[in-house]
């Protein structure tokens, strides 16, 4: 059986996902803990109290971030 | 009655954007060789206020340390900056991310100009303060030591002032007192050296000219031992602090006797 699939970037890398998935599901999948990062989607924030509602869509374009050492 | 040790410095707080704070040294958190070494440098330095940066997760090994594992963002204030920003487009996207990461307000802007001086780029700089201010941030803005420069930003809406002392990163110490101390005459925002200091005298001189604080990274990091010149640094910014509110002697062209005149043998 095939499963739909959407192509997005994230932090410049493309991937697979499936159709459907919310942003707070990709975070998870990729290992992150969803209250340590910010999202941006195609240049917007997506608020963290929507990361579990927001569907992720086909062509998106994320970046993820944290905090780091810095100056 | 005599005044010593704590009590001289207890209650001289300072406030920005209505968050007060008691100790006027704000360190960075790049450059260390560990996140232990960071957090032990942190600590003897006694601040209260880190600044960090935002940078994409490491997708490929998201499970290794973070700095949040190691400096405690509900102990010290997390000041998130836009190092590495060359346009207000960057710098604006970057705290907008960073507003989201962390959930506050209160952020450190810096435009830069060009990779070898990073000499911030004032134009820059102004105009991201503007939007940042109409979007409900409270920048405080790493400028160039011009007084005119200084006031524009506060104009535009910067909670704090914060002129280099020297290129950043170079250690090379304060190179233009005179701008310092017009900056803070004229500013009614706090004035905190950024950028420069390269060891505890130039951190002195920062705050005997009156600013409010410094903050510093590079002179910590790359010390040879950085928790001992964090504890220099703080003993430091304590002492500049206490001369300038003591109002230091005025300077004389020749000697003049310690000793009484009258009485000599």
């Amino acid at each position: 059986m095939d499963i739909e699939t959407y192509a997005i970037t994230v932090n410049g890398q493309h991937r697979r996902v499936p159709a459907g998935v919310t942003v707070a599901d990709l975070a998870l999948e990729l290992g992150l803990e969803p209250t340590k990062v910010a999202v941006e989607r195609n240049l917007e924030i997506v608020p963290r109290s929507t990361l579990a509602e927001v569907k992720v869509e086909d062509g998106d374009d994320f970046e993820i971030v944290t905090f780091v050492g810095g100056g | 009655m005599a005044r010593g040790g704590e009590a001289v410095t207890s209650g001289d707080t300072w406030t920005v954007a209505g968050r007060t704070f008691a100790s006027r040294l704000i360190v960075g958190t790049g450059k260390y060789k560990s996140f232990e070494q960071n957090a032990a440098a942190v600590e003897a330095s006694g601040a209260e206020i880190v600044t960090v940066a935002v940078r994409r997760v490491n997708i490929a090994d998201p499970k290794q340390p973070m700095l949040t594992d190691f400096i405690d963002p509900k102990k010290y204030t997390y000041l998130p900056n836009t190092a590495g920003c060359f346009t207000a487009e960057d710098a604006i996207r970057t705290l907008r991310l960073a507003r989201e990461a962390g959930g506050w307000n209160l952020v450190k802007l810096e435009v830069l100009g060009e990779a070898k001086t990073l000499y911030p780029n004032m134009r820059e700089t102004l105009r991201a303060t503007e939007t940042l201010v109409k979007e409900g941030f409270e920048p405080m803005v790493y400028c160039v030591d011009d007084p005119i420069a200084a006031k524009q930003l506060e104009e535009a809406g910067a909670v704090a002032i914060m002129p280099l002392g020297a290129p950043i990163g170079s250690g090379l110490g304060i190179q233009n007192q005179v701008t310092i101390r017009l900056i803070v005459e004229g500013a009614k925002v706090p004035v905190l050296v950024d950028a420069g200091v390269g060891t505890a005298s130039d951190a002195a001189l920062a705050m005997e000219l009156g600013c409010d604080g410094v903050l510093m990274n590079t002179a910590i990091a790359e010390a040879k031992d950085p928790i001992m010149m964090a504890s220099a640094m703080k003993a430091a910014v304590e002492s500049g602090r206490l001369a300038y509110r003591a109002g230091r002697m005025g300077k004389r062209r020749y000697a003049d006797p310690s000793s009484p005149l009258a009485g000599l043998i």
